[in-house]
């Protein structure tokens, strides 16, 4: 089982290095972006995956938990903090080092919040919003935990869109990059950024990313909690009676998706160098729900593939302005015809062998 | 184990349980023991109310009225998680396995509360989680072995034959290393053989020092094994003696054989 784990996330490290090598051959180099973007949503995608298809609670809000962590990231590193914080405050931050100083685009200081600080923040926050809603709205099961956390969803997304802090329909541009790493030596600054000239450290990056997230999760489902989290899907009656707290375990699942959603969100937006409202929108939502499902509701490799395969289609503009009903249709097509997902539907148990998501 | 309780202290002990579902009174007054290290039955025509009162003992609901002490706790607003942790373990009448699991995967649930790794650890595989993992998977698989299984460890439980769930189910309350095991209809469904099979274990399972409270509607296996049986006909006890008086109990024979009960 454990080797099975590291040559499939081998097989994830080569694939990486191996797409990279093709858009140099091909001369296709552009892709990279699109690749690096679509590695971060699948971040998401997997998060969701692990709440969906292995614990069996569902959310139509996920896109807000991405948008709240991608939001609070710009609004932290563009805004000027002076007028919101009292002078006393500010001092101290910028004497812990978590300010940057630097100019507006009219020459004025700009007071912001460092990427490091605005991430942890983001995600922190992220975390803890789920922490709360995650409790009451998790007691909630089938249709009506559907319909809590849609709602959740379109209230995140009408705030984002209403709040001059967050740049209403705008949304915020100018987002700075995050230096993780600072120059060393030759080597340059490590830094996400949507900059040309960084944009082969960025698709290792987000790969990175994606893949070290993915490592967690393959450990979490084959470790104790992880059947926690498993048996609590089939029969949360039978889990309660083998001694797991099953309303803790949700909330736990909850979180840590939130957490995927918002870390795959700030990471993002300081790529991207901004973000607008339509990350938080419902279709958004509903996008990551039909990737999870369309990758096999308990196979995370399947929903990597399957999540990072469309999502780059879909950034590449493959789908052109249907783009939204695609994902509609795919949704309806898989619970229709490939409810165990299309790569097991398809290629059924042969392929399965290869994608040891779910050991059995 | 935990420490076991003194032969003076019950290791379950009903006291004036009652309850009520709207208008309809589903356990009526019903009081009984059960001593630590012997087999009780409760039996009972259909609707008499035997799952109601092991759900109440499970903490799945809570009685309406009357107190449940288990091994001196009583049990009113714990939910059913925690009273698995004080010690208690079930199966089900409907077998209520964890689909997409594989049968060891599915008893090394049960051994949840033997041990302790949480959700950071599991995500983290800390070394220290290994051996821990690892002594779930053997005590796991020695069970599967002693319910002569250990060849469908890799099968997913859904494609297992009815008999081989009521196995596994089993084995996963076993490896909770229970001191009160609950049986929710263990014969349910079962052919004579495994019946027999079904006796045998349960008297094994005593002989290891747990105490067992079993629902079963399969005579036979209820004279067989039980040290002490309760009757309870419409939520009321009827009758609470050893099996060889149950059987001469004029009561009891009416409500099995009673003239209006008669098909």
């Amino acid at each position: 089982m454990k080797t099975r784990k590291l040559l499939s996330l081998t097989a994830l490290a080569l694939l990486t290095a191996g797409l990279h090598l093709f858009t140099v051959l091909s001369g296709t180099q552009f892709y990279l972006t699109q690749l690096t973007m679509a590695a971060y949503y699948g971040l998401v995608v997997i998060g969701l995956g692990v709440m969906m298809g292995y614990a069996g609670q569902i959310s139509i809000g996920h896109a807000g938990f991405f948008a709240i962590g991608g939001y609070l990231s710009a609004a932290l590193t563009t805004n000027d903090l002076t007028p919101f914080l009292a002078p006393g405050l500010i001092r101290w931050l910028d004497r812990v080092g978590l300010l940057v100083h630097g100019q507006d685009i009219f020459g004025d200081p700009l007071m912001t919040v460092s990427p490091w600080a605005a991430c942890l923040s983001a995600v922190t926050v992220t975390a803890l919003i789920a922490l709360l809603i995650g409790g009451p709205v998790l007691k909630l099961r089938g249709h009506y935990l559907a319909m809590a956390t849609l709602g959740f969803g379109i209230i995140v997304y009408r705030i984002f869109l209403a709040s001059p802090f967050f740049g209403e329909a705008d949304g915020i541009s100018e987002v700075p990059g995050f230096q993780l790493l600072p120059a060393t030596g030759l080597l340059g600054p490590v830094i996400i950024s949507g900059d040309a000239a960084h944009r082969v450290l960025n698709y290792y990056l987000a790969w990175g990313v994606l893949l070290l997230g993915m490592a967690l999760l393959l450990n979490l489902i084959d470790s104790r909690a992880g059947r926690a989290l498993r048996s609590l899907h089939s029969s949360e009656e039978a889990a309660e009676a083998f001694g797991i707290d099953t309303a803790r375990c949700k909330v736990q699942v909850f979180v840590l998706s939130a957490i995927y959603a918002a870390l795959a969100g700030s990471l993002l937006t300081h790529f991207n160098g901004g973000i607008g409202p339509g990350e938080a929108s419902v279709m958004k939502s509903v996008r990551y729900v039909a990737l999870v499902a369309v990758g096999g509701m308990t196979s995370l490799w399947g929903t990597l593939v399957m999540g990072v395969g469309l999502t780059f289609l879909s950034l590449r503009g493959v789908f052109g302005s249907y783009d939204d009903v695609v994902f509609g249709v795919i949704l309806i097509a898989v619970m229709l015809f490939a409810p165990e997902g299309v790569l097991r539907g398809l290629f059924g148990r042969a392929l399965q062998r290869f994608l040891p998501g779910r050991q059995t | 184990m935990n420490t076991r309780t003194s032969q003076q202290e019950p290791m379950l002990l009903l006291e004036k349980v009652n309850k009520q579902f709207g208008g309809l009174q589903a356990i009526n007054n019903v009081g009984f023991t059960v001593q630590p290290g012997c087999i009780k039955a409760v039996i009972g025509p259909n609707g008499a109310g035997k799952t109601t009162l092991f759900n109440l003992i499970a903490g799945n609901i809570p009685v309406s009225s009357g107190t449940i002490i288990f091994q001196g706790q009583e049990i009113r607003g714990k939910k059913s998680h925690e009273i698995a942790r004080m010690g208690m373990s079930r199966t089900f009448q409907n077998i209520k396995l964890f689909h997409g699991m594989t049968a060891l995967e599915c008893v090394m649930v049960g051994r949840h509360t033997r041990s302790c790794a949480g959700f950071l650890a599991g995500m983290l595989s800390l070394p220290w989680t290994w051996q821990e993992e690892r002594a779930i998977r053997s005590r796991s698989m020695e069970l599967l072995e002693m319910l002569e299984i250990a060849d469908l460890a890799g099968t997913e439980v859904s494609s297992l034959a009815f008999g081989q769930q009521r196995a596994v189910e089993m084995a996963r309350a076993l490896a909770a290393e229970p001191d009160l095991l609950l049986l929710d209809e263990p014969a349910a469904g079962l052919n004579i053989y495994e019946t027999a099979e079904v006796a045998r274990l349960i008297t094994a399972i005593r002989d290891m020092g747990i105490t067992v409270l079993l629902v079963e509607h399969d005579m036979s296996l209820v004279m067989d094994v039980s040290d002490e049986i309760v009757v309870l006909s419409f939520g009321s006890k009827v009758a609470e003696d050893i099996p060889a008086n149950i059987q001469k109990n004029a009561e009891v024979i009416k409500i099995y054989l009673g003239e209006d009960e008669t098909v």
